[in-house]
């Protein structure tokens, strides 16, 4: 049996079965991220003594009967942007390269509370500040898929949670946590052929996650099935009262819902999302996901949301405002990196140049400019009046229809060198992503097939808000029509 | 009277706003746990979030909401159900997250009034603009060693009350007068201990000046002024400042000024070219403070008495003139001490001796009413020996201090000295017989018309009783001889 081929669904009752042990499992991923890690750079810290440590006291639990919690055993990647106590948290930034947090966020706490084991940290673009895991101080990730008949392209994972998505897709991790602010889950999950959710805002605790932008961030879990994110996020949501935003709603059975009938489920199909010069591979992907849903009994419905076209430039004026006041804290004077200067000022400038890199610096000095005086009102306020017309948008599309299907990004993993020249370019991969980001609603991706060139493509299910329920049900049921059994180049098994 | 600064070229009135930050009496910070008290040693009362590491979030501290809202009760002013918390962003070594957490567009309290009193007696009506919650900034010290500044964050998130009020005041007492005021409802409401020496109220100064019947000219803030004295001199120095630069044909610039007190002169500290642009946006880790009408109504109910009712009150119940009651009231505990001794006695001796006596002997002693050496059931016992004839006022006197020494009770000082007031009629008229025939000349005098010798007796009779003769009793037997 290959370990690493497993499903976490499929592992747990191996684990409670004793078909095989926890340290078995984990070690089988510590030894495919040995392998492979340094050709994909999917992990930016492996903690594979503390990984096997933990897989030992799992068997023991495990072995003890009774009930082992539910990810007891089960090895994920952690996305370097969650401090975890006791182990380096970068956020890929040469900022925070030593910085060892003395305290673990909420979603990890929840996940190690039910005996989950984290193989190590994964790499994301800096900060969670891009779309192609190309701005990591620790260098870039490769997607593990292949174009068709070109085994030499390094393609890129997508972003910001890169590193968990090649993790995940390449067999190192069984699943991963990914932080999404404007697709950062969704979109890596559609370039590297694995699902992955971005749950309603407030959803899961953003407490000991480091901040890109408070008012989008959201924690979620990316797998390689529908119903392996919906175990993860069964366990990574809850109410924290360390976190103002978070909400308190009770947690209801994902994985259940994962099977739920979709007779007589409405699903909307937003005209605007068809825009001008999509590929028509991603046409035909969308065009086919509509025909599953409506062969497993949905209505289909053609919705509007006019307001779409708006979503990408005003989150690139709300996320950098927000991230540049977010990423003050960095600067030299309590914890992380520091460069003296001769005075205070100095220390900021030598300290915050040398510790961000560009595309980190570009947000902040967008961010700074649209938050001046004389400019606040142009930009920021207009933007967060245009967020809430978008925000509207989604609430009257959901007045008639259950959720939305779209396409998760306007093209494959594209090459590590394509796009790099032009952020406006790079940004507009998130066209697709953003507006759910904006307006606070769940959003999943599902692999739904291959592009002409032999790369996984992504579909959208974008549901009501705290309804990840019929958003899992949706993807599960295009999970099952899709049939998606197609694997990376580079993966665990492959020697 | 108002006030005027003489110019060469006629009169300038003053126009005076003021911004008052009072720390929160609270037991945590604003947005953390950790402790918000004074002192300790620096750096221990930090958490996590207020040093800004990563991924810690900011939570409210009910606490200091409902402090708010009753110091907002206390000034009359309007509760604002829902307001909202915006970051202000600026760089500095003690500022931890690059963002001090304020209330920019929506405070959480709007307009409100203070009526103050100057010493002419006359009342005036000063507006509070707005009230809002905002943590406070840690501490630099730039004195501990050459080279390094060092950083104490032990206040860093303590919640602070920014208190502003309308430009209405016209002269430094008007300022100082409403200082003192404002700082009374505070410490009546426990919100703020007011203590300008610790830094737990400031004063942001906002000055300008201009002819009669003009609309308001540029004004200069004088940045974090820490006593009521050095208020009301900076006003005043920095009014003849702008009066000298208007008169010689300039203007004055609408900068920051910090007030130098040795020099007794104001400096300016940036210029608006140089002023910070703070980038204030709404706080997106926290979400709008909605707070319930019922929450704001029960903490009015709860709210202590403040002190122009407590003023009204004791005049109406106590039957004390406006002037006793404004000093009885001028603190918490001088009102409570008061009233206990006024509770069941006679109020107006019961105020005579709380302003006269026991003010002065504290006063001479250097103790507060906090750790008065004669409590105030002490101070009644004294009055109650008074008023049941055991002793006369002036042997109260006496006493008094010997309860000040010795912290004995009036009753056994009385007992052990011997004090009791004589009311034996026959040892009185002996004692009045007594004088009479030590004083025959006197006797004739008085008995040829010269009525004034009256109280030559009385006093000798008294001074032979050792000060114990009840007065009444000795007028009514000397006249009786007489």
């Amino acid at each position: 049996m290959m370990l690493t081929e497993l499903t976490i669904a499929a592992a747990q009752g191996g684990l409670r079965r004793r078909e095989f042990s926890a340290e078995e499992l984990v070690g089988a991923h510590v030894a495919a991220i040995d392998r492979l890690n340094g050709r994909l750079n999917a992990f930016i810290t492996v903690t594979s003594e503390q990984a096997l440590d933990a897989a030992r006291r799992a068997d023991a639990i495990l072995a003890g009967g009774g009930d082992a919690p539910a990810l007891t055993g089960i090895p994920l990647g952690i996305k370097d942007l969650f401090c975890t106590d006791g182990v380096r948290t970068t956020a890929a930034s040469r900022m925070l390269e030593d910085f060892v947090p003395p305290y673990e966020s909420t979603v990890t706490a929840n996940l190690l509370a039910d005996g989950a084991v984290f193989v190590g940290k994964t790499n994301l673009d800096e900060f969670a500040m891009g779309s192609a895991n190309i701005t990591s101080a620790f260098g870039s990730v490769e997607n593990p898929w292949k174009r068709a008949g070109d085994a030499e392209t390094v393609l890129v994972p997508g972003g910001s949670s890169g590193g968990s998505a090649a993790a995940v897709a390449a067999r190192l991790a069984m699943g991963a946590t990914g932080t999404d602010t404007g697709g950062s889950i969704r979109q890596p999950a559609s370039y590297c052929g694995i699902a992955g959710i971005k749950p309603t805002y407030g959803r899961c605790s953003r407490w000991g996650t480091i901040a890109f932008a408070s008012s989008l961030d959201q924690a979620g879990p990316m797998a390689r099935t529908v119903e392996d994110c919906a175990i993860l996020l069964q366990s990574m949501a809850g109410f924290d009262t360390r976190d103002s935003t978070s909400v308190d709603i009770a947690v209801p059975d994902y994985r259940a819902a994962c099977g739920r009938s979709l007779k007589g489920m409405k699903v909307g199909i937003p005209a605007e999302y068809r825009v001008a010069g999509m590929p028509a591979e991603i046409e035909a992907a969308w065009e086919q996901g509509i025909a599953w849903l409506r062969d497993a009994g949905c209505e289909i419905v053609e919705v509007s949301l006019p307001y779409t076209k708006y979503g990408l430039a005003t989150y690139y004026i709300v996320a950098p405002a927000e991230c540049s006041s977010n990423l003050a804290r960095y600067d030299g004077v309590r914890f992380g990196r520091r460069v003296p200067g001769a005075s205070l000022d100095e220390l900021y400038e030598a300290t915050r140049r040398e510790g961000f890199g560009a595309e980190v610096r570009r947000r902040i000095l967008m961010g700074t400019y649209v938050l001046s005086a004389g400019y606040y009102d142009a930009y920021y306020l207009r933007a967060q009046k245009v967020r809430n017309l978008i925000r509207k948008d989604f609430e009257n599309a959901f007045q008639t229809v259950d959720v939305l299907l779209t396409p998760t990004a306007p093209s494959p993993a594209f090459a590590q060198g394509e796009k790099m020249d032009d952020p406006v370019q790079m940004y507009l991969n998130d066209v697709f992503t953003v507006p759910a980001s904006m307006a606070g609603v769940p959003a999943m991706s599902v692999p739904a097939g291959l592009s002409q060139s032999g790369l996984p493509l992504g579909l959208q299910v974008i549901g009501r808000s705290f309804d990840e329920e019929s958003v899992f049900a949706a993807a599960s049921a295009l999970e099952r029509a899709a049939g998606f059994t197609h694997r990376p180049a580079v993966r665990a098994e492959v020697v | 009277m108002t006030y005027l600064i003489e110019g060469r070229d006629g009169p300038w009135e003053l126009v005076v706003g003021l911004e008052v930050h009072a720390q929160v009496i609270s037991q945590s910070k604003l947005f953390s746990g950790a402790s918000a008290s004074y002192g300790g040693e620096p750096n221990t009362h930090v958490s996590l979030v207020d040093a800004g590491f990563p991924g810690m979030l900011p939570v409210i501290n009910r606490e200091c909401v409902a402090q708010a809202v009753r110091t907002g009760l206390g000034l009359k002013a309007r509760v604002n159900l829902e307001s909202r918390f915006d970051r202000k962003n600026y760089f500095y070594a003690d500022l931890p997250t690059g963002y001090q957490i304020s209330q920019f567009t929506h405070p959480i309290i709007g307009e409100g009034a203070i009526e103050i009193e100057l010493a002419d007696g006359s009342t005036r009506m000063i507006g509070i603009t707005r009230l809002h919650l905002e943590q406070d900034a840690g501490k630099s010290m730039h004195d501990q060693d050459p080279v390094r500044s060092f950083i104490d964050l032990n206040r860093a998130g303590v919640a602070l009350m920014e208190i502003v009020s309308e430009p209405d005041i016209r002269s430094p007492e008007e300022a100082g007068a409403y200082l003192r005021k404002l700082r009374m409802i505070l410490r009546y409401l426990g919100t703020c201990d007011g203590n300008m020496e610790e830094g737990s109220m400031r004063a942001d100064v906002n000055v300008s000046v201009r002819k009669a019947g003009e609309p308001f000219r540029t004004r200069c803030e004088i940045k974090n002024v820490n006593s009521i004295r050095y208020v009301m001199q900076a006003i005043e120095v920095e009014a003849v400042r702008q009066v000298e630069i208007w008169e010689s044909g300039g203007s004055v610039d609408q900068e920051t000024r910090l007030f130098d007190p040795a020099r007794s002169e104001t400096r300016s500290l940036r210029s608006k070219e140089d002023a910070h642009d703070y980038r204030y946006f709404p706080d997106p880790d926290l979400l709008p403070l909605v707070i319930e009408e019922a929450w704001v109504q029960d903490l009015a109910a709860h709210l202590p008495e403040l002190p122009d009712a407590k003023r009204q009150r004791f005049q109406d119940e106590y039957g004390i003139p406006r002037y006793d009651a404004g000093v009885l009231v001028a603190e918490q505990a001088t009102a409570d001490f008061y009233e206990t001794v006024a509770r069941g006695r006679d109020p107006r001796l019961a105020a005579n001796w709380v302003i006269g006596d026991f003010f002065a002997a504290l006063n001479r002693t250097g103790r507060t009413i906090q750790d008065s050496p004669i409590s105030a059931d002490a101070l009644g016992g004294m009055l109650d020996l008074i008023t049941d004839g055991t002793i006369n006022g002036k042997i109260a006197k006496d006493v008094f201090e010997e309860m000040l020494e010795s912290g004995e009770s009036a009753a056994e000082i009385v007992e052990r000295k011997g004090l009791r007031q004589v009311t034996d009629t026959g040892a009185i008229d002996a004692a009045v017989q007594a004088v009479l025939d030590k004083n025959p000349d006197k006797l004739a005098e008085y008995r040829s018309g010269k009525d004034k010798l009256f109280g030559f007796f009385v006093g000798q009779v008294m001074k032979a009783m050792a000060g114990k003769g009840n007065p009444a009793l000795v007028n009514e037997a000397l006249k009786k001889v007489l």
